[in-house]
């Protein structure tokens, strides 16, 4: 392994635990949970992304050959983070979580009939 | 060079993992747990990587993709449960 690619591979591996670090210190620290939402889906999937992509090179290097499934797993993560970070902040709203004053987009700026208590009967009846 | 980082990497991600269980602990509402649950299962991930690495084999990474589609479809349903009471309707 030449000194060159050793030293990348380390660089995307220090990367990727600066990132994963940084995406949990921001779900531990921060006072709200649609802040909290931020440093998980966004700095966590970057770190993981990082490391994937290290350990793909490693193998590279080592076996002479490339592999797909570092790549998969990277692909997969990417696809479902924001997907569960969406359902996520939607529970989150439908619970009315308490929420810091500087936090943007509160749930009473929803429509109305997105707001109450009730369920809002659906416009289709053709259950009969 | 490459130990080194492995060795810091590995430092860093097990000090997220006990940011996240705090976070799982002391989660004020549900919607907490869960995202420290999530982020719990991609940090485990990350080890499982760094494990790889370690050890020279690349026997673990089926397990990788097993916790992230596992991972990814318990969110979603725990998720689905908070908001509508029920998972499949």
């Amino acid at each position: 392994m030449s000194v060159i690619v050793e030293a990348l591979i380390s660089l995307l591996l220090i990367a990727g635990g600066i990132f994963v670090f940084i995406g949990s210190l921001g779900m531990a620290h921060l006072r709200d949970f649609y802040m909290r939402l931020h440093g998980p889906t966004k700095a966590t999937t970057l770190g993981i992304g990082c490391m994937l992509i290290a350990s793909m090179l490693y193998f590279w290097s080592v076996d002479g050959k490339p592999d797909i499934q570092e790549l998969l797993i990277t692909l997969f993560l990417f696809i479902t983070a924001p997907v569960s970070a969406h359902l996520l902040a939607k529970s989150g709203l439908h619970l009315r979580l308490k929420h810091a004053d500087k936090t943007q987009g509160k749930p009473v700026e929803l429509r109305p009939e997105e707001v109450g208590d009730k369920p809002v009967p659906h416009p289709d009846k053709g259950h009969g | 060079m490459l130990s080194t980082a492995l060795y810091v990497t590995l430092a860093l991600v097990v000090m997220a993992l006990l940011m996240n269980l705090y976070r799982l602990t002391i989660g004020p509402s549900l919607p907490d747990r869960v995202l420290a649950l999530d982020t719990m299962y991609v940090n485990s991930i990350a080890l499982i990587v760094l494990l790889g690495l370690w050890l020279n084999s690349k026997t673990y990474f089926e397990s990788a993709l097993l916790i992230a589609m596992l991972g990814f479809i318990s969110t979603v349903a725990v998720c689905k449960y908070i908001l509508r009471g029920d998972i499949i309707e």
